[in-house]
Parts: C-alpha cells; structure tokens; sequence
C-alpha cells in the first residue's frame, strides 16, 4: 500500500474545478468530460456511464422522464464529490440527465482520475451509490401498458426512504476493460 | 401548536407530491409550528399517499429535520423517495 499523497490535500493545490456535479436537460458530451479529468498525473480513468434500461421489474419501459430539484441536487452531488475526494483521486465530474429520455440515452456519466486504477474504481462506485441514495432526483417511467409511475414512490408508502435501483452499467478504464458494474445502491 | 402566529411560507412540489397536489409551488399561510405539522395538514389537505417517514424534508434548500421551526418567508421542499442514477 502506498502512503496518502498529502500534496493531495493541500487546500492551495487544488484548483476549482477538479470536482464538478451539474444537471444537463440536453445530451451529455461525453468526450469532453473525459477531457476535463485530464492530468498529467493521472495513471488511471474509471467513468460509469448509467443509461436507461428498457425495462424494469418486468416491466416494458417505454420512456422515461427524470426531474430534479435543482438547488439542493447540485449541493448534494458536490458535496458527494467533495467525500469522495478522501478516496485519493484527482479530479472527479458527474453529469445527471433531467428532462424525458429514451431508452439506451445517457441518464448518468461519473468520470474519475488518479494516480493509480484502485482510487479510481472506489471514488466512481462511491459516487454513483451515494448519489443514487442522496440526489434529489426522481425518475418517471411509462410502461408499453400505457401505465406510468414514480420510481420509488409507487408502492410500500411506508419504506424507508428508498435508494436508487440499478441503470444498466458500463464502467471503463484506460488501464483494466472488466465490466465493473456498481454494487450496493440497491436498498 | 405551541405559537398561532401565521406564517407566509412558500412549497415547492416536485415528482408524485407535485402530481397528486396539481402545482409545483404555492404560497400559502400556515398557522403550524414545525415544517412536520405543516407536511400533515398538507397530507390531509391534498391526499399524499406519502407517509413522512418515507419522504425528506429541505428547508431554504437544506436536508432539515422535521422538528424545524417554520418562519416567515421560508422555503419548503418536500423530497419524495429519490430515484437518480
């Protein structure tokens, strides 16, 4: 193991921008993000891309409409960034989709860089997860039965305050292709 | 209620809330005390389905415990179970 870079840490170091969370309600330019957590000293890129899933719990999905408040989402997520940044990493962005989206379209991107690939997995699982849990954003789906519902919110009235399920998940790195897929933000 | 002073406070609505109220933001007076008392006279009021130990609760655009005090002009959101990602 190696030791923790305090250079890392430093507050004059880091410059404004290195994290980033932001809503879009048009299509995530996906190149220019991973640009963005470009560094010289970045060994490792681990980006989860979530995307919409034609369907769920047995469902036929046939569209899908995200809403978010945007005020307190954008503080969460940052301040989501700004935990994951004990994970070792050096830049870390997220962009979330709001508005209706197709299937197969780019709900969610998570892009991470480190000096070595371990950083980069955790901080890109951490995100995801907690952002799931934590976000306010609310998905709407309308199924091919012409049926429509909040996800989440449609059934058990009295669960906790749920978490987030799955999107299908591709996770990618310049250094390992394993299909890491984020575990545990199922509630 | 531990005041009657009437307050002026603003709701926003948003995903099932914002559908089973009909708006996403009103402005309305309210004699309760704590945003709890307020999302319960609401709940009554509209019908949310919603129990608030399913929901969370903002207050001027910060997670707020229930037991807040409301004061006049503040902001209200009630956050439905989320679903981002």
């Amino acid at each position: 193991m190696r030791k923790r870079q305090d250079r890392f840490y430093s507050p004059g170091r880091r410059r404004i921008g290195d994290l980033m969370f932001s809503l879009s309600n048009t299509p995530i330019d996906t190149d220019a993000l991973k640009r963005l957590v470009n560094t010289p000293e970045a060994g490792a890129y681990v980006a989860f891309e979530g995307r919409v899933r034609e369907n769920n719990e047995g469902k036929k999905v046939t569209a899908l409409e995200y809403e978010a408040y945007e005020e307190l989402a954008v503080k969460e997520g940052k301040k989501i960034l700004q935990e994951a940044r004990k994970l070792d990493i050096l830049k870390a962005h997220c962009v979330h989709r709001t508005g209706p989206l197709k299937i197969g379209e780019l709900a969610v991107i998570v892009v991470v860089s480190s000096a070595h690939r371990k950083e980069a997995f955790q901080a890109c699982e951490f995100i995801i997860n907690e952002i799931k849990k934590r976000v306010p954003i609310w998905k709407r789906e309308s199924y091919a039965d012409g049926s429509t519902a909040w996800v989440n919110c449609a059934h058990g009235h009295d669960a906790e305050h749920a978490h987030g399920r799955e999107e299908r998940g591709q996770l990618k790195t310049t250094e390992c292709g394993h299909d890491h897929i984020a575990k545990g933000a199922r509630s | 209620m531990s005041t009657s002073t009437i307050k002026t406070v603003r709701v926003d609505y948003f995903a099932l809330l914002k559908e089973q109220r009909g708006l996403a933001s009103e402005s309305l007076q309210t004699e309760c005390s704590t945003v709890l008392e307020l999302y319960e006279e609401l709940q009554k009021r509209y019908g949310f389905s919603l129990r608030h130990t399913s929901i969370a609760v903002a207050l001027n655009d910060e997670f707020a415990d229930w037991s807040r005090v409301l004061c006049e002009s503040d902001k209200i959101v009630f956050i439905p179970p989320v679903a981002g990602g």
